[in-house]
């Protein structure tokens, strides 16, 4: 297990190292560095204008050396005035490092946001404590809903509940969020009036039924169906293993034995699924806060690549590698912890 | 302004559909009338999923066949007086109705969501075929050769896997990217593994007679070489389509978000077929490598195979559509489904008619492709 363990966040680490290797090395193309100096510069910059933004805010130091910064295993220099000698501040919202010091993510220094003009930390915390939220609530409503349609279609196979369930089920995970989010808000907002279109309120702390189920439920809707299909699938297989039929032979209930003897065995396979649920969820979690304007991770995901906005944008794909990764990784170790037929090594 | 009444857009809605009822009659009317000698598609015909999945796909396939046909307006067109125009308007120009209303910008949104069809029913799938290619040519190797190749592959697509799809079509799909050789690199990349493959196909298949690979060698250099024309330069020879580089840009951005999960559907179903009696008879009568993962083990791995690749078009459906909802890749005038929504989307509140066509347009398609491959998977666990 140790072994096992060691290995798997080796390879964790390879994979982020090159992920943001990847990532740094897109958003330093030239065009996108050019739209970056555009947004940053006055308007009706000239090209040499931009270049010379672009060299004096150290946008033009060698790539690797820039990435090893970044990263914190590099010194970071402060940019110097070439008159006075003194160290200058890149931006006047942030203060970095005035002697050469080795400053990056490994020290916890995540740089700053060009777009927010605050701390890439200062942004990204609220954010990420607004889409905790929300995840809490999609998980709250998505698990219980998926597991019980699950199992109630899969204890009877072929049933017509199971059948008019399945049907439903497939039909969820047929609708993207920005199409049940356009369908739930035209009926429950437009029409209804019953709901609140937007959750912009829902940032500033007035969190409510109103207006908050909105994008709670379409974030819910796309996975719901496939973890209820997985569910489904895995409690078929149960009810029709051996023991399940020496306990129908004891003359045991059937409320009893799906109870107390599928279910358990039943839930293992769901479990994995809901792990690997994380990285789709993201997908919908920016889209459903893009849609219904919460300022959450997915909001900041999307402001800091549609500005080139370099520092958030590194960090926003490092939390969210770190997020996939480790969701796999406690897929993996839940699985065999949980099935004990199932050895790591 | 005169409008239709409610009856009479149902009904001129359902005659301006006509090419696409007959089409979906006689092909149904065929497949149900032949299922008995139609092996596995006519017991999917014959099960209500599998029914209902044919006629939503049906349905929007020849849509977009029949298109040009069915609109009725240029899907681009704007007429200044139908902004907004509530469902049934009819065209004072023209006398002709925007039977499902107008849009912001006084386009027609039932002749949008059908010039939508055309789009999607074109790239969702060669999208797909491209990733499936890629996902089979590495799979292979990886379930059949295991350790170096295995490993080497396995991260190269878990580290694709672990990409926010988002993020990677925000990096991979902007305008700025075009400018950079990163895409048709990339292009070059993807479009040569189904030439690839099929050429280690046929070299495989066809050693003992060099009269027949080397027709089939050649077709595959000729297909290959239109192949990359057209996508790759956009410089189609023959002038049968264009694609445009932002369109390459979707596609391979697309490909890349899909390839890894068919690669990894293709390496387990050839780790587990590759301990099968045939696959050892192969390698006893001393076979080549890739003779026996294209031809002994590939055929045997079909059936997952062609459900995946049903629900897999779905998704790049969703993909696609969540690119057109980020604005990434498709022009902003783009009829296709995603646009559409995130352009109707933002004045929801005011007028509902332009958003709910492309979003249930959206649905239908994707869940009949999702029916079908649940009813392809039920019926073929049954023989």
């Amino acid at each position: 297990m140790a072994s096992f363990l060691a290995r798997r966040l080796g390879v964790m680490l390879l994979t982020m190292l090159c992920l943001t290797l990847i990532v740094f090395y897109l958003v330093n193309l030239q065009p996108n560095l050019r739209k970056l100096a555009i947004s940053q510069t006055e308007m009706h910059a000239t090209d040499q204008e931009l270049e010379g933004w672009l060299k004096k805010n150290g946008y033009r130091r060698p790539f690797f050396a820039r990435y090893a910064t970044w990263l914190g295993v590099w010194p970071r220099e402060p940019i110097v005035d070439p008159a006075t000698g003194a160290a200058i501040p890149r931006f006047s919202w942030c203060d970095e490092p005035t002697t050469p010091k080795l400053s990056g993510v490994l020290q916890g220094d995540f740089g700053c946001s060009t777009k927010f003009k605050v701390k890439v930390v200062e942004k990204l915390g609220p954010a990420l404590e607004a889409t905790g939220i929300l995840m809490f609530w999609v998980m709250a409503l998505m698990i219980p809903v998926a597991l019980v349609v699950g199992v109630i279609s899969g204890m009877r196979e072929g049933s017509r509940t199971d059948r008019t369930l399945s049907v439903i089920s497939i039909a969820t995970t047929s609708t993207p969020e920005y199409v049940s989010g356009v369908v739930l808000t035209i009926i429950f907002a437009t029409w209804l009036g019953w709901l609140n279109g937007s959750a912009a309120a829902a940032t500033e702390g007035h969190l409510s039924f109103y207006n908050f189920t909105l994008p709670v439920v379409t974030v819910s809707i796309y996975g719901m169906g496939y973890v209820a299909r997985m569910t489904r699938a895995s409690m078929i297989e149960v009810m029709n293993a051996q023991y399940i039929r020496t306990a129908r032979l004891k003359g045991l209930g059937f409320a009893s034995i799906v109870l107390k003897h599928a279910l358990r065995n039943a839930l293992i396979a769901p479990f994995t699924v809901i792990m690997l649920l994380f990285p789709w969820l993201l997908t919908g979690v920016v889209i459903v806060e893009v849609m219904f304007r919460y300022q959450g991770f997915g909001q900041a995901l999307v402001d800091a690549a549609g500005n080139n906005d370099i520092d958030l944008l590194l960090a926003c794909s490092l939390v969210s590698v770190m997020l996939v990764l480790a969701t796999q990784l406690i897929s993996d170790v839940g699985y065999a912890w949980l099935n004990p037929r199932i050895r790591v090594h | 302004m005169q409008f239709l009444s409610a009856g009479q857009i149902v009904l001129q809605s359902f005659v301006r559909l006509m090419p696409v009822w007959a089409s979906l009659a006689i092909v149904l009317g065929l497949s149900l009338a032949f299922r008995k000698k139609l092996g596995l598609y006519g017991h999917v015909v014959q099960s209500p999923t599998g029914f209902v999945g044919l006629f939503l796909v049906g349905f929007w396939l020849f849509a977009a066949v029949f298109g040009r046909a069915i609109v009725l307006f240029d899907p681009l067109g704007q007429i200044a007086e139908m902004k907004d125009a509530l469902p049934g308007a009819i065209d004072p120009h023209s006398g002709l109705p925007y039977l499902f209303g107008g849009d912001k910008l006084a386009r027609d949104v039932f002749s949008r969501v059908i010039a939508g069809a055309r789009i999607v029913l074109i790239i969702a799938p060669l999208a797909t075929l491209l990733a499936l290619s890629v996902g089979i040519a590495l799979g292979l190797p990886a379930g059949y050769f295991g350790r170096r190749v295995d490993s080497v592959l396995s991260f190269l697509a878990n580290l694709v896997l672990a990409f926010p799809i988002i993020l990677l079509f925000y990096l991979l799909v902007s305008p700025g990217i075009l400018e950079t050789p990163i895409p048709y690199t990339l292009a070059a990349i993807f479009f040569a593994f189904p030439i690839v493959l099929f050429g280690v196909f046929f070299v495989a298949g066809y050693r003992a007679q060099p009269m027949k690979l080397a027709i089939r060698l050649a077709a595959t250099l000729l297909a290959g070489a239109w192949l990359f024309a057209t996508f790759v330069f956009d410089a189609d020879p023959f002038g049968l389509m264009r694609v445009s580089p932002s369109t390459l840009n979707i596609f391979i951005a697309v490909a890349l978000a899909s390839g890894p999960g068919i690669f990894r559907i293709v390496r387990s179903l050839t780790l587990d077929i590759k301990t099968r009696e045939y696959v050892f008879a192969a390698q006893t009568r001393g076979e080549t490598p890739w003779y026996i993962m294209l031809w002994e083990i590939l055929p045997n791995a079909r059936g997952p195979l062609i459900v995946d690749s049903c629900l897999r078009i779905g998704y790049t459906t969703i993909l696609l559509g969540a690119l057109g909802y980020f604005g990434l890749g498709m022009p902003p005038e783009s009829p296709d489904w995603g646009t559409m929504i995130k352009e109707s989307s933002r004045f929801m509140r005011i007028f509902v008619h332009p958003a709910l066509p492309p979003a249930l347009a959206m649905m239908s398609f994707v869940l009949g492709l999702n029916l079908l491959a649940d009813a392809i998977r039920e019926q073929s666990l049954r023989d």
